[in-house]
This record gives C-alpha cells, structure tokens and sequence, in this order.
C-alpha cells in the first residue's frame, strides 16, 4: 500500500494526548469528501490520540443504513464505520437537528458499536446522538478539529 | 506561535487556496513558525509544476514553490490524494510505470501520507484548515 510504505512521521513522542474531533457535514456520494475524511480518521487512529466524529449537516447521510453504490459506479464505503472501533474510534456524535431536518430517525442509520475493554469487551453503541447546543461544547473541548 | 496550514481545496476554482497562502505569508511575516503546510483533497492541484496560468495572472503554485523556498516550507501533498488526482512524484512514476518525465510535483512541495497530517495537529500550537 502506498499509504504505508510513504505515511511519513512516526507516532508523535510519548507527550499528552491531544483531543481530536472529524466533523463530516456533506453526503457520502457525489462529492469525494466523506471518503477523504474516512481515509484520514483511519491513519490518524495510528497515532493514539483521543479522536472522534461528528455528523451533522448533509453528513449524516454518511451513516445511513442500506447503502448500495451500484448504480453509481462507486466503492461503497459504509460497512468502514463498523470497523471504527477497533480502530480504537468509538464516539460518532450525530446532530439530532440534522437527523429530523432531513426526516430521519437513529433507526435509519447503520448500528454502529464496538468492544468496550473496560466491561468485558461488552458490544457498546459508538453512534451518540447528541443536540447542537451540546455538539457546540463537545467542539469547543478539542484541541484539533478537521472539518470536512 | 506555531501554525500549521490544511488546504482542501484546489486552485483559481476556490478562493480558499488563495486565502490559505495570504495567511501563510501573512504569518510569516508576523514572525510566526508554520510548521507545515498540508494540502489535501482537489488542493493537492496546488502542487502541479503543469499548471499554466495566464500571464496577467497569480501563479498560485509558483507564489508557493517562492514562499518555500523563501522560508524553508514544509509544503506536503498526500499521496492518497494525489495519486488519485494524476500527482506524482519521481518515484511513484517510476513504481506505476508511468514514463519518464511524468512527474509533475512542483519545486519545494514533496509527496508523503496523512501521517504528516496528523502530526501537525499533534505538533502545532493551531491547525488552521482552508476549503469551503
């Protein structure tokens, strides 16, 4: 793999960790931003920062359950949310205004969970719903957010 | 204060690639350290040595490859993103047989991976990112 043999920097130095948030705010198709961002979140997993995701504006599409690309002509990337967490990536905050703008429920999105070590390796949910006021304090307590 | 640029975006289509480097100079000339300047989804375009802007115009590419050279830039084009965009280096023509004389990365900018990307947020005092 390209990205492999040339990802550059090492982890960082053994140093505090620092806070960051990926905020997704177009759909997953049409333009080539969601992927992009998906590709970033899972190097960045490497380097053992505290990192999570946001969805919010069109983003929320992004999660959506049922994806099917074929028509299109496109890699269907959904099923590598699931995979997140063993990625070490377990909070997916979801903006619940953008969910009920769009008319959609948690119930149309994909179940998304990971292995929580702390409780027997128990499957948790990692999609957070979450309202924009408390999205805007979840954003202000990173050290480094990439928006895309 | 330590910065570090994320330009997503490509050039004479967005603004963002233009603002992204009157910051940078802008900073520089404030006596700030940029760290590293990123470029990534369509802003790899930013690095293309191809590009051929007409003459009573900015040369966004040239104006970085100047400002590199000028303060020892780091300028780092993903090579995700650029293999994807036809942006390769020496080597990657050389590794996809792509013919010699192919590469097209601009002076000052080098290829590597999103680590350098994660890096500066982990390095720098500000991530500063530029796309729409």
């Amino acid at each position: 793999m390209a990205e492999a043999a040339k990802s550059g920097a090492a982890p960082a130095p053994a140093k505090a960790k620092k806070k960051f948030l990926y905020v997704n705010r177009k759909a997953p198709y049409g333009t080539i931003y969601a992927l992009e961002s998906l590709e970033v979140v899972l190097i960045a997993a490497a380097f053992e920062q505290e990192v999570s995701l946001a969805f919010l504006d069109d983003g929320v599409f992004q999660l959506s359950k049922g994806q099917d690309t074929a028509g299109i002509g496109m890699k269907c990337f959904a099923p590598t949310y699931r995979a997140l967490g063993d990625f070490g990536v377990t909070k997916l905050y979801v903006e619940k205004e953008a969910l009920s703008e769009r008319g959609l429920t948690v119930e149309d999105l994909q179940q998304v969970t990971y292995e929580d070590e702390n409780d027997g390796f128990k499957a948790k949910p990692s999609i957070v719903l979450i309202d924009r006021a408390a999205l805007a304090k979840v954003m202000a307590e990173q050290d480094v957010i990439l928006s895309f | 204060m330590k910065l570090s640029i994320l330009i997503n975006e490509g050039p004479y289509t967005h603004q963002a690639a233009d603002t992204a480097y009157q910051f940078t100079k802008a900073a520089l000339d404030k006596g700030h350290e940029v760290f590293r300047v990123f470029f990534y989804n369509d802003g790899v375009y930013n690095g293309s040595r191809l590009t051929v802007p007409p003459q009573d115009d900015r040369n966004i590419q040239k104006n970085w490859s100047e400002l590199a050279a000028k303060h020892k830039l780091d300028l780092v084009v993903c090579i995700a993103a650029a293999q994807r965009r036809g942006i390769l280096d020496e080597g990657e023509v050389k590794r996809h047989g792509k013919g010699e004389g192919a590469a097209n990365v601009a002076p000052g900018f080098r290829i590597s991976g999103l680590g350098q990307l994660i890096e500066m947020g982990i390095q720098s005092d500000r991530l500063v990112i530029f796309g729409d």
